[in-house]
């Protein structure tokens, strides 16, 4: 269902991303088309083949689930592309989440410096 | 639910390395019991291993979050329909060719887009839709709305658009032809709403605050004026 909020210039905006993680991706993905990785037209037309196939299962309603759909072709992408293969995301996404979850509450996630320590945390 | 405060810790410009706390309101001395979504991680770790590789730059992405944040949103657009309200001469060349016109004003497409301004008059109401994703002019209008990158509006608003129309509470004269343009990568639009009535010698800034962002995708109406007197220029 379509929201009919009237939404101006001068009335209260919503905000542009509804999760920091959506703004990520939106901005590694635009980064990368800045500096030369790739074309605008390359990228909307893998990001409109996800839409298409994650909206044969589920009606999408463009907020998390689109941002889901773009995270996933880029993901993809780089994997494609050997910028970033999949066993490295999973390394790296591991020794972050290890991070979170030894890392004393009010003092800032450090991921370890090393990267051979990042494949043992992993491992 | 975690709720995370933006400018936290995906915002910040070393956060390939470093993040500061999603819940920092607290100091207890424990380690964190919530991780950040799945999702976020996985966004985390591209980021991590492309500026490992250099091919991002951390600061870079916070100049872009904070382009457009803050900086890149419908006033943009609203600026451009009022002085093409305003100004005749700036109307023939931003319906002509609106890339360069609106580039001069500091709006221009950093994915290479044309821009095209359509404009709405007594027979002709336009609006606009991506039906393969969500193309957007960015520069004028930012990113857009929940709405617009929906299966419904993108599904509908080629097959029964006013039925969408009607949805947004807008409701035209059967005489008036609906015209719906399909974005693309390359091809972006911008719908010049009808300049409402009693607004004669109107400034810019005033007519800028009469056009909604709803109005430059076509599934609004510019505002009318509150007032049955026009401000002062």
């Amino acid at each position: 269902m379509m929201t009919t909020t009237e939404s101006g210039p001068a009335s209260a905006p919503e905000p542009v991303f509804s999760e920091p993680w959506h703004a990520q991706v939106f901005a590694v993905t635009v980064h990368l088309n800045e500096t030369g990785c790739f074309d605008w037209p390359e990228w909307a037309a893998r990001f409109s083949k996800t839409l298409a196939r994650n909206g044969l299962n589920k009606e999408l309603d463009g907020g998390d689930d689109y941002f889901l759909a773009w995270l996933e072709t880029l993901e993809k992408f780089m994997a494609e592309t050997g910028r970033v293969p999949p066993d490295q995301a999973h390394a790296v996404k591991a020794a972050w989440e290890q991070a979170y979850l030894t890392t004393p509450h009010g003092a800032p996630v450090h991921l370890p410096a090393d990267q051979s320590s990042i494949s043992s945390t992993s491992a | 639910m975690v709720v995370f405060g933006i400018g936290g810790w995906t915002g910040r410009a070393a956060a390939s390395q470093t993040a500061d706390m999603p819940h920092d309101h607290h100091d207890h001395d424990h380690a964190h019991a919530l991780l950040p979504p799945d999702p976020a991680l996985r966004v985390k770790a591209l980021e991590t291993v492309l500026t490992r590789k250099g091919l991002i730059d951390p600061a870079a992405l916070e100049e872009i979050i904070d382009t457009y944040q803050n900086r890149i949103g419908p006033r943009n657009g609203a600026r451009v329909v009022a002085m093409a309200w305003a100004d005749p001469e700036f109307h023939r060349q931003l319906l002509e060719d609106a890339t360069p016109v609106v580039a001069d004003l500091g709006f221009f497409g950093r994915q290479g887009e044309h821009i095209v301004a359509v404009e709405n008059t007594e027979d002709v109401h336009n609006m606009v839709v991506c039906t393969l994703c969500s193309c957007y002019p960015w520069p004028l209008l930012g990113i857009p709305p929940g709405w617009y990158k929906s299966d419904a509006y993108r599904a509908r608003a080629v097959r029964e658009p006013r039925k969408v129309l009607a949805d947004f509470g807008v409701t035209l004269p059967k005489e008036t032809s609906v015209r719906v343009w399909d974005s693309t990568a390359e091809m972006r639009y911008l719908v010049i709403p009808r300049r409402p009535e009693g607004t004669d010698g109107w400034s810019v800034d005033d007519l800028a605050a009469l056009v909604t962002r709803d109005s430059m995708i076509g599934t609004g109406l510019a505002k009318l004026p509150t007032t049955p007197e026009a401000p002062a220029a």
